[in-house]
This record gives structure tokens, sequence and C-alpha cells, in this order.
């Protein structure tokens, strides 16, 4: 099935674009699509390892199944957290 | 009313915003700015740029005002956000919370931008003199 990627900031950056389609199997969670990313964008892996994930616009577990059309994107950190910045 | 949400790459307008939450029944208005400094961890910035995933971030904004309104009653509010380019002394960001006291307000409003700092996907980048890096909290 086919799932829709989209890139921000520093994600962007690295993979050289904002978005790709991935084909991948039925049942594949969110967590079968780091590693895979990371095979292909070595550069990937710290930024993947502090990244929230959303799936349709809302944040999800890692365990969380995808489907046919869904549109999945790692979002590294965001800048605000801390009060004293 | 409808809370208002922006995202732009317009220069923010606090007196449109402060003027959208503005009624009659209102007693007091909080204004809370965000500006781009010239300086982070000892690093001189030259400007920053801001990138937002549209579509989930006004949907976070959205969640984020709603839960506001339950926690303090609050019904009358904007927040605005700027992406790309800003340069120092320019305004990132503007929330702001029109409430029949000040109390409900004042709280609204910290909640709304600390929240909206750690949960919506908006990233920044500083440029600063001796590089540029993605901002991490």
């Amino acid at each position: 099935m086919k799932i829709r990627i989209r890139y921000f900031a520093s994600l962007r950056e690295i993979t050289g674009q904002n978005e790709e389609l991935l084909m991948v199997d039925e049942r594949t969670s969110v967590a079968d699509i780091r590693p895979l990313l990371v095979t292909r964008y070595p550069r990937l892996q710290p930024i993947l390892e502090r990244s929230l994930c959303a799936v349709n616009r809302g944040y999800v577990a890692n365990e969380t199944v995808l489907h046919e059309g869904d549109e999945l994107v790692f979002i590294p950190p965001m800048g605000g957290g801390n009060l004293q910045e | 009313m409808e809370p208002i949400i922006q995202l732009t790459r317009e220069p923010l307008n606090r007196d449109t915003l402060i003027g959208a939450v503005s009624h009659p029944g209102v007693g007091g208005i909080v204004v809370f700015e965000g500006v781009v400094r010239d300086n982070a961890r000892g690093k001189q910035i030259r400007y920053l740029e801001y990138e937002v995933y549209p579509e989930m971030a006004e949907q976070q904004i959205r969640t984020i005002i709603a839960e506001a309104e339950r926690r303090w009653g609050v019904e009358r509010v904007a927040v605005a956000h700027r992406f790309g380019r800003l340069e120092i002394g320019e305004a990132s960001v503007i929330i702001v919370v029109a409430a029949p006291h000040r109390a409900e307000a004042f709280d609204a409003c910290r909640y709304i931008i600390d929240t909206l700092k750690t949960t919506v996907p908006i990233w920044k980048k500083e440029v600063a003199s001796n590089g540029e890096e993605w901002i991490e909290g």
C-alpha cells in the first residue's frame, strides 16, 4: 500500500525533499518506518530518535498501524519548550 | 465567538487581533507577543527562519484554545504565528485573550503560549554570525 510522508525543518533539509510516497506492506506500523528511513537517509537517525510522530495531522504512538493513503510526519522537538528561551 | 487562528508569512498585526476579540462584555485583554531577539546562548543572531506544518499546526492550536476555554471559560481568543524569515525585533507570535475579568485572561494566555511552544509543529532555525541550526527545546 502507499503512504505519503512529509518532511519539515531538519528532516526536509536532510532528505532534500518536502514529501515522498512510500510503498509498504499492509500492517506496517510507524515503528517499522523509522529503520526504513534510516537506511535510506543515514543522517536522519539521531533526529528520528528524538522525534514524535503524527498520522493524518494528529500525534500517534509508535505502534500505530498505517493504512493506505495515510499522511505520516516525524516531528522533531520544537524550539520553544525551554521557558528560558 | 469562533477563535481566530492565523498562520502567515506576513507581518503580524496586533491591533487587528485586539479589535477582533474586543466586545462590550470584556473587562480585560491580555496580549502576549513573542519577538525575535538578537542573541541566544551567547550567539549573535542575524535572523530566524520559522517553518510550519500548517494543517496540523492549525488543528493543534484549535485544540489548545478549546482546552483554555474549558478551563477558564474564556470565549474570545486570537492566536497568530508567523513563518518564513523574521528579522530582529519582529513579532513571531501573538496571543490575545479577552475575558470579563483579568485573572482568567492572564491564566489562559499563559497556558496557550506555553502549550503552543511544546506541541504545535512550528520549528525555528537560528541563523547566527557563526552558522545556522534548528533549535530543539
